[in-house]
């Protein structure tokens, strides 16, 4: 596959490459000495670098391609790897009692340090989750997400403070303040549709924080509230271990039901209903689905998972301050969405485990982290544009009409 | 059954429709023919309340409607199968038909529909686990009509059901459309741009232009008349 075209496609990359780079990687100004310092072997770097680079990315995207035109020419439809694992039992079965066992035993297993950062990953599953119903099933671009997260972790703080709420009693208030947190924004927003949808809560994400990060009197500002309660157990006395031990099985729990009433809505007539919508609003209103009752329901549904997430945020770290609550925070959500694969369940979950443990364990390289893991994302999007795991709908079948037909 | 009065309609400050008045009795069929642009998709999208009027009266079965969002006039009956089909691409067909059926609750009976289409249109059944997308445009004009069926309207307002579709495929569609009127008791009102069809079709017809109503008679006297033929009927 290697065509002389494309050898001499890398060597004029890395010809441009290098005439880029000569103003910050060839001259070296001593302001001291008053020298210039001519650093030629550093473009011979930067030209070999960008020629291998570019070379490996060309053949890349030609066995993609390839790849592409084989499957169109068999005509037979290509799924996924894990979906088709997952549809087979034998590897379905004994797949699920491993991920069940390596959960129930990860954390007697591992340090307390990996536990930690499969409780944040998980904290981002949940959310991821609850992000998924609003941009993957109803196709609301939501870029101000983590303003929900920011209620739900601080009515978990505030409540505390001046209340002494526990952390059960403020897992479904902070949900429910979420929810309407929700229903509020959504009510003067959702008359937008695409670009202009996402500035708008991008300026209610910000909003939030900069109301948090100066209204001194309600939220202490920039100093955030500490001393936040973890989880108890039945009042029991925990040590650190132990209790990061039982938010991690707290997190598993929420996940779990997550999981389970995603998938449950999905498959309902609303779950629908928001797939209809991002498809054709005006087919839906022919319909008779009344389109702000519809959206406001995706938008509030997917605050509240936020706000349940924000609550363990709060009792897990157990200080929270605005800075927890940038557009950062928004963007990494809706990149766990994305790149795990719009409205697939599987697919958010590995997302999340990805997008929050690969920035940990990236940490060998140092300040490269950032740069790394940049480029894996654009690589992700490049080799694969639906996501880890592309949603697969489950086909839904009217019980008794069944037979009818088929006979 | 169905009553205009006056209708005006604007998009923006653009007046689409201007003193519009008709009427429609029930178990008719009655079709509003006219050039493009002339205001016909607007008239529809104003009695189901998509793209509301400014002004004037519609009255369904005496009740004014004009006002009233989308959803609630569906559920008084009035159901739409809009231009170009619409329908959802991603959802299989049986999910597109089941949003169609979406403010009701009477599963029995939603069953009932659902073999009464499939009686009508046969191939939608072969394909009920089909993405909507990936019908022949003929299928999915039958899925779109379908998918209204199943609201169980007393009034269908059909918009250019030949749209982009083969001769044969769209005489298939108006025996349907006959069929449904007939069976069901069903009122239509056809918006079409092939007047020599959809007169045949129809026992009444509406003549539109320039947001307009210019002239109002049985299908048959509009089919002879010299007006209509000419700029309608390319004769």
């Amino acid at each position: 596959m290697i065509t002389l075209q494309e050898i001499k496609k890398s060597f004029l990359v890395s010809l441009w490459f290098m005439f880029l780079t000569f103003p910050i990687m060839v001259i070296k100004v001593n302001t001291i000495e008053q020298t210039i310092e001519w650093r030629w072997w550093w473009m011979a770097a930067v030209g070999l670098g960008a020629f291998v680079l570019s070379f490996f990315w060309r053949i890349a995207i030609a066995r993609k391609e390839a790849g592409k035109k084989k499957a169109e020419v068999s005509g037979e439809e290509k799924i996924a790897l894990i979906p088709r694992l997952m549809s087979n039992p034998r590897f379905y079965i004994p797949g699920l009692v491993a991920t069940v066992a390596l959960v129930v035993i990860f954390p007697f297993v591992f340090s307390m340090y990996q536990t930690n950062i499969l409780i944040t990953a998980l904290i981002y599953v949940v959310v991821g989750l609850g992000l998924n119903i609003v941009v993957g099933l109803a196709g609301l671009l939501d870029l101000g997400y983590v303003a929900f997260y920011a209620v739900g972790a601080y009515s978990y703080a505030l409540l505390n403070y001046h209340f002494g709420v526990t952390f059960w009693m403020a897992l479904p208030i902070g949900a429910l303040l979420a929810f309407l947190f929700g229903i509020m924004l959504g009510f003067p927003v959702l008359r937008l549709r695409g670009d202009y949808l996402a500035i708008v809560t991008l300026g209610f994400g910000e909003i939030i924080r900069l109301v948090l990060e100066n209204w001194n009197a309600f939220s202490f500002g920039p100093s955030g509230i500490a001393n936040i309660p973890k989880p108890g157990l039945f009042g029991l006395k925990l040590s650190l271990q132990q209790s990061s031990i039982f938010i991690y099985f707290v997190m598993i729990g929420l996940a779990l039901m997550t999981i389970f009433v995603v998938r449950r809505l999905q498959d309902s007539r609303i779950g629908r209903a928001w797939i209809a919508l991002r498809e054709d609003e005006v087919a839906c209103q022919a319909m008779g689905i009344d389109k702000t009752r519809t959206k406001l329901s995706a938008f509030a549904m997917g605050a509240t998972w936020a706000g349940m997430g924000g609550v363990v945020f709060a009792a897990k770290t157990t200080f929270i301050n605005p800075t927890s609550f940038t557009i950062w925070e928004s963007v990494i959500i809706l990149c766990v969405v994305v790149l795990g694969g719009m409205g697939s369940i599987l697919g958010v979950i590995i997302g999340a485990l990805v997008l929050i443990l690969l920035p940990e364990y990236l940490r060998a390289f140092s300040e490269y982290r950032m740069l790394v893991f940049g480029a894996l994302l654009v690589m992700m999007m490049v080799f694969r544009p639906g996501g880890i795991v592309s949603g697969v709908r489950r086909i839904y079948k009217f019980e008794g009409l069944q037979n009818k037909v088929d006979s | 059954m169905l009553e205009l009065q006056n209708v005006e309609t604007f998009y923006g400050n653009i007046q689409a429709l201007k003193s519009i008045s008709l009427e429609i009795a029930q178990g008719e069929i009655v079709t509003l023919i006219g050039a493009n642009g002339a205001g016909k998709s607007t008239t529809l999208m104003s009695i189901s309340g998509i793209v509301p009027p400014r002004s004037g009266v519609i009255l369904f079965e005496g009740q004014p409607i004009q006002g009233m969002p989308p959803n609630a006039i569906v559920s008084m009956g009035i159901s739409q199968v809009p231009e170009g089909r619409r329908i959802f691409p991603y959802l299989t067909v049986l999910e597109n038909l089941d949003m169609g059926a979406f403010l009701r609750d009477d599963k029995p009976e939603i069953k009932t529909d659902l073999d009464y289409i499939f009686e009508l249109f046969p191939i939608l059944a072969e394909r009920r686990h089909q993405a909507g997308g990936t019908l022949s445009g003929g299928e999915q004009q039958m899925l779109a009509i379908s998918r209204a069926l199943m609201a169980r309207p007393r009034l269908l307002l059909l918009d250019e059901p030949s749209l982009g579709l083969a001769p044969l495929v769209v005489k298939r569609i108006f025996e349907i459309v006959k069929k449904i009127n007939s069976e069901n008791n069903t009122t239509v009102f056809l918006v079409e741009q092939n007047a020599n069809l959809a007169l045949k079709t129809a026992h009444r017809g509406y003549v539109m232009e320039n947001g307009r109503i210019i002239m109002a008679d049985a299908a048959d006297k509009l089919m002879v008349n010299e007006d209509v033929r000419k700029a309608y009927l390319g004769i």
